[in-house]
């Protein structure tokens, strides 16, 4: 066993490579390198936090901005709305008092036209008296030699005419 | 020089490959009299330091969005990172430089210790099956546990040795048992790691001389010996490289576990 039967020849040289060449690995390796490298993971564990911070901040503000958004857009639809509905009333209210005007004119018109017929019935029928006694003081004239007066015929006529 | 050639006396000796030898004419190099010779088990430290410090390059592009190399990179310093969290809790950030390296630097001489660069006529050489090695990053655990209890807590830290609720007669007794089961943790550190990677590529030495001496043998041993130590081999070389890791990992854990004994008492 060579560990045994070469110790007291080469413990000194063991141990003074193992002190020099582990010495060394210590201060470049362990104190130089793996902090660094720790470092390294932990900026980019702190970079990756602060990133799912910044995306979640990102959100909430995304979020606050679509329900600032629904708010407003509710409130318009809702001021249109009335908007609408107040020109529908309005619109209505023109028509109705348009509608009247209207329907008053026509009346008027209709009364004046239900007079000028009544007016014209009641000449024609003056018109048929005249005649008529015209007629009858001729008739009478013709068949009997009667002289009638005017009068007095007008006023058989309307006898006649009126019951 | 105590350095044996071993080899030379057996056809395959499975405890070889763990054999120490001075590199490049170093074998003289001293300070203060104490050998220091650049040998393969110093080489094969350097080789993991070194493909250790690659494998991080590719963590310092520091992107924002990892590829590959870096993903890999931040998922060890990811997970010994946790480790330390679960472990020692917030405290345990300023380890992670001494965790993170201990744990790598075993788990990359592990794994390249594994390595079949024999087949190109390298031979790797797994320094983790060298208690001397082992021990020496046991002991470093153990002092930072001992430096940081005592800094921490001064003389309140043997304490430590005392768990609550233990009736005031028991106290003595308790305290020398604990105490005991404290000082074994350096060993008991090194030597499972020492014990786990040499077990291991003992047993794949042995079980490739069954290969090599069935073929040897003839068609008859190498259908009856050969092909199913080849299979069990084949086997057990994935288990190592989950031992590999899992040994690193122990290491690692165990540290962190200890520390956090000096950090928070009990």
């Amino acid at each position: 066993m060579p560990q045994i039967s070469q110790l007291a020849a080469t413990y000194s040289s063991q141990v003074f490579w193992m002190l020099v060449i582990f010495g060394a690995v210590f201060f470049l390796v362990g104190r130089g390198m793996a902090p660094r490298v720790i470092e390294t993971m932990e900026g980019r564990d702190q970079k990756i936090a602060a990133d799912l911070a910044a995306a979640e901040a990102a959100r909430r503000a995304a979020d606050a901005e679509d329900e600032a958004w629904r708010t407003q857009a509710n409130k318009q639809r809702g001021e249109a709305q009335a908007l609408i509905a107040a020109a529908k009333a309005e619109a209505a209210k023109a028509a109705e008092v348009r509608l009247g005007a209207a329907g008053g004119e026509a009346e008027a018109r209709v009364a004046e036209a239900e007079a000028r017929i009544a007016a014209a019935r009641d000449g024609a029928l003056a018109e048929i008296e005249t005649v008529a006694a015209d007629a009858a003081a001729d008739i009478a004239a013709r068949v009997a030699g009667l002289t009638v007066a005017a009068d007095a015929a007008r006023a058989a006529v309307k006898d006649v005419l009126h019951g | 020089m105590g350095f044996s050639r071993v080899a030379t006396e057996a056809k395959v000796d499975p405890m070889h490959q763990f054999t120490i030898e001075p590199l490049f004419g170093t074998d003289h190099w001293s300070i203060a009299g104490f050998n220091v010779a650049f040998t393969n088990s110093a080489l094969w430290m350097l080789i993991s330091a070194v493909v250790l410090y690659a494998f991080m390059l590719g963590g310092m592009k520091r992107e924002l969005v990892p590829g590959r190399w870096q993903m890999m990179v931040e998922s060890m310093t990811g997970f010994i990172e946790d480790m330390l969290r679960a472990n020692v809790g917030k405290e345990g950030r300023k380890y992670l430089p001494y965790v993170f390296s201990l744990f790598m630097f075993i788990l990359f001489a592990n794994l390249l210790g594994l390595l079949p660069l024999g087949l190109v006529g390298i031979h790797p050489f797994t320094f983790t099956s060298h208690f001397t090695a082992t021990g020496v990053l046991a002991i470093l655990s153990f002092s930072i546990v001992l430096v940081v209890g005592f800094w921490k807590h001064g003389f309140h830290f043997f304490s430590l040795f005392v768990p609550h609720g233990t009736p005031l007669p028991m106290i003595p007794l308790i305290f020398v048992i604990e105490l005991v089961s404290f000082l074994v943790r350096p060993f008991s550190l090194g030597l499972r790691l020492f014990v786990a990677m040499m077990a291991g590529h003992v047993l794949l030495e042995v079980l490739s001389s069954f290969v090599i001496g069935g073929a040897n043998a003839g068609a008859f041993f190498m259908g009856l010996v050969s092909i199913p130590s080849f299979i069990l081999m084949v086997a057990i070389c994935a288990l190592e490289i989950l031992v590999a890791g899992i040994q690193a990992y122990v290491f690692a854990l165990l540290t962190s576990l200890y520390i956090n004994d000096a950090e928070h008492l009990h």
